[in-house]
């Protein structure tokens, strides 16, 4: 009985309680429970089954507003997301400053396997550089660990979940180990004219890595591989293993996947970890706080019932939290623990974001051929720029990188519109021959970027605002440094380069980086608030999300990240929440927890 | 009353009683109100039941109204020999379902919308004496050349220029999200394939990369 009530929660006994179910505590639960340990998992929002709920092949013209985002749905109809956005409704944030430059947007889900059921599946590795960024210039903080000591749980991750992606060995962008990788799909014709052409202007452009299958995983290789010595952990993978497709090359990743051929939480952590009988889950469940013993350490946690409201307490050995770093942050300050660093809501951070599209003649009136592929980027530009920011010729510190599209996909509300900047303004025949001639010759570039953890970006609870369950919401307080400022104007720039260099013209000028930034929070990319170091007096947590206040509780979400690399932060969660996992049974087994 | 006198005393009723706005001359309504608590499809939609517009809220344009919407969509996509006209698949249904959406930006979209049908009723009238479905291709084909294109439009035509160009956008997208609007633009994608072959060497020759 995987899927339990509350009822049934409070009388069985657990190792350990998990709280999230996304991609930091899909990969706990996965870990802790395939090597036997019994997990309890609460999730704040409801139920979800990939399998029977995604609107797999359901074109644009099936949906409201022909699939159009809306407050209630923010990116678009079809869009996997459950209950969520940058507003939950009854679950309010606030900002210290009525400044929009100065606000944070909190992204939420409220579904089995939270965001991870929506994401853009991107996944590369941070690279040597990204761990030591303190060393390398002087700004943020290292993390207590290198490359080397991550390096073989992002193997395991991308084994285990499915990777595309090439074998480029670039400075700072390492490669994965043979055999761990699926092969890159075939680049499309923007693809192949976007690498030509910034070539000349000196940018370079490699595949892509993706969380998704371009073909099936093999189930007689990697759970040998993944879970060595462990025969049923690798017999339960097998047979999962088994049960997911590849990649039918049709249907936006961001619906989710019924046939379980990308990753998200719901179709890959889940399912193995259930078939072990160690886990359950009880869903709208919204965690309040960590309760304590009299000794200081975790008890268990208190969960209000999001349908009847009332109140819960489960206990464990341990508790770990994988709420998403905010709520997680929340979480400890509503429990009072965990701060004796006073460090606990600091040094919040999300990606940098801008970026510039054009159009390109050389891509008109194509001849007809399907360009879906497998959904987002099959290339993508890593920064390039170490050496000329090393001697001081940027202005700004830390890079980024283009995710860039193109080619003719599946129609929606931005199809043929708004040509007048192309045409001037037409309609009748010539308005039909316009559509069919600028169709899929657009380009776009997404400047993602590094953002350093400054004193200024951080989260407190507020002290007046309650959220519909009387649980105390946080506070935002948000500030750009120059440096990501300087990152998205050059973003801007650069991507205008390579769209001239195409032979294009880009739909608006580049701006200056107050003007091209997005708001913080808009990436979606929150990490921070309880990072993880050496030094208990300067950090939250061990290299093991372990608390150095309070050692039977963890924390796996993006709360411990040290630093935001340009390098989307999900794939360096889950192999976090992997070495942490490990951690975490080898002291259950000593019996130090 | 002259003509000109009984459309300024029509305007001014229809200003202070906003759900009696005037369509030419007809004193039918040019829509109903949405609802100020109209509800939207909610945070957590049913995505596998069937969506039609009318479904998650009530459509709101009268009936003259659809039939002017329908005109002018047919003006912007007409029927050539690749596809039909816009109206032929649900483009109307579907402008409807979008100004009578409760959410902000459609909200904000029928502020130009309904005003822009209103006008083009009335300058239909002002022309040729008709409504703006009654004329010929000609006819209003003279109307549209004065605001299709904004940036070349007179001054007194700036917002019905801007009117023109969302209204282009939403049949735009009405049309070519539909599958006859998807094969006519060159969409050959969301069917499932065995393997992604990449682009064909054709595609490739054109763009000079083979």
């Amino acid at each position: 009985m995987p899927f339990i009530t509350s009822a049934d929660a409070d009388k069985n006994t657990y190792d350990v309680i998990v709280v999230g179910s996304g991609a930091g505590g899909g990969q706990t639960a996965y870990t802790l429970t395939m090597d036997g340990a019994r997990v309890l998992m609460l999730e704040a929002g409801r139920r979800y089954d990939p399998a029977s709920e995604t609107p797999m092949m359901q074109n644009n013209s099936e949906a409201p507003l022909r699939g159009s985002g809306s407050p209630e749905k923010p990116f678009g109809f079809w869009d996997a997301t459950i209950d969520g956005g940058w507003n939950v409704p009854g679950e309010p944030y606030t900002s210290a400053s009525d400044d929009p430059a100065r606000q944070f947007q909190w992204w939420r889900a409220r579904m089995l396997g939270g965001r991870t059921n929506h994401w853009g599946r991107i996944s590369l590795r941070n690279g040597i550089y990204d761990f030591k960024p303190h060393t390398r210039d002087g700004l943020g903080f290292d993390w207590p660990m290198d490359y080397a000591d991550l390096a073989p749980y992002y193997d395991k991750v991308e084994m285990l979940i499915g990777v595309y992606g090439g074998d480029d060995d670039m400075e700072n962008t390492p490669r994965s180990p043979n055999g761990v990788l699926l092969p890159p799909p075939k680049p499309r014709v923007s693809d192949l004219l976007v690498k030509q052409r910034a070539a000349r202007v000196g940018v370079p452009v490699i595949p892509m890595h993706r969380a998704v299958m371009t073909t099936r995983l093999d189930h007689n290789r990697l759970p040998k591989l993944l879970h060595p010595g462990n025969e049923k952990a690798q017999a339960i993978l097998a047979a999962d293993m088994q049960k997911r497709s590849a990649c039918i090359w049709a249907t936006p990743c961001g619906r989710g996947c019924s046939i379980r051929a990308n990753y998200q939480s719901t179709t890959v952590h889940l399912p193995p970890a259930l078939d072990t009988g160690n886990l359950d889950i009880v869903t709208d469940a919204m965690v309040r706080a960590v309760t304590t013993r009299k000794d200081g350490k975790a008890e268990g946690v208190i969960y209000i019932d999001r349908k009847t409201g009332a109140e819960h307490r489960v206990k464990a050995r341990v508790v770990v939290l994988a709420a998403s770093a905010l709520e997680s942050v929340r979480i400890l300050l509503n429990s009072g623990i965990a701060n004796s660093s006073g460090k606990v809501g600091k040094y919040i951070m999300d990606t940098v974001g801008a970026g510039i599209g054009g159009q390109i003649p050389l891509l008109e009136n194509m001849p007809l051929h399907n360009e879906d592929g497998a959904d987002f980027g099959h290339m993508y530009t890593p920064w390039w720029l170490y050496k000329e920011q090393l001697a001081g010729k940027l202005g700004f510190a830390r890079g980024y990188h283009f995710e860039f599209g193109g080619g003719r996909r599946m129609p929606d509300m931005g199809t043929a519109s708004g040509l007048e900047w192309l045409n001037g303004g037409t309609y009748g025949r010539k308005f039909k021959q316009d559509a069919r001639r600028y169709f899929g010759s657009f380009v776009y570039f997404s400047g993602r970027g590094e953002m350093i953890p400054n004193e200024d970006s951080y989260a407190e609870l507020d002290p007046k605002v309650k959220d519909r369950f009387g649980i105390p919401v946080l506070r935002f307080h948000w500030k750009w440094s120059p440096h990501e400022l300087g990152q998205a104007a050059h973003m801007q720039k650069a991507a205008a380069e390579i769209i001239e260099a195409m032979g294009g013209k880009t739909s608006s000028q580049p701006q200056p980086g107050e003007k091209a930034i997005k708001q913080g929070g808009v990436i979606i990319h929150e990490v921070g608030g309880a990072m993880m170091g050496n030094d208990p007096k300067k950090s939250v947590t061990n290299s093991y999300g372990q608390c150095w206040d309070v050692k039977n509780l963890f924390i796996t979400d993006g709360a411990t990240l040290c630093s935001n690399a340009d390098k989307n932060p999900t794939l360096t969660i889950m192999a976090l929440a992997w070495r942490a996992s490990d951690h975490m049974l080898g002291l259950m087994k000593k019996k130090e927890l | 009353m002259d003509r000109r006198t009984t459309l300024k005393w029509m305007f001014a009723a229809a200003a202070t009683v906003p759900a009696l706005r005037v369509h030419g001359y007809t004193a039918e309504p040019l829509a109903r109100d949405v609802a100020a608590n109209q509800a939207g499809y909610g945070t957590d939609p049913k995505l596998m039941q069937e969506w039609k517009p009318g479904g998650p809220w009530p459509l709101t344009l009268g009936v003259q109204a659809r039939l002017t919407t329908a005109a002018l969509c047919d003006l912007i996509i007409p029927a050539d020999d690749v596809s039909p006209a816009a109206s032929s698949v649900g483009v109307v249904d579907f402008i409807d379902e979008w100004i009578s959406a409760p959410y902000p930006q459609q909200r904000g979209d029928r502020e130009i919308i309904l005003p822009g049908l209103e006008w083009l009723g009335t300058e239909s009238q002002q022309r040729f004496g008709k409504a703006f479905v009654a004329l010929d291709e000609q006819q209003k084909s003279a109307i549209a050349d004065d605001i299709c294109a904004p940036a070349r439009a007179k001054p007194e035509f700036a917002r019905a220029a801007k009117f023109f160009s969302r209204f282009r956008d939403l049949t735009a997208g009405g049309f070519y999200t539909t599958p006859v609007g998807m094969k006519d633009i060159g969409y050959t994608g969301n069917v499932p394939l065995d393997k992604f072959d990449g682009p064909p060497i054709e595609a490739l020759k054109k763009a000079g990369l083979a």
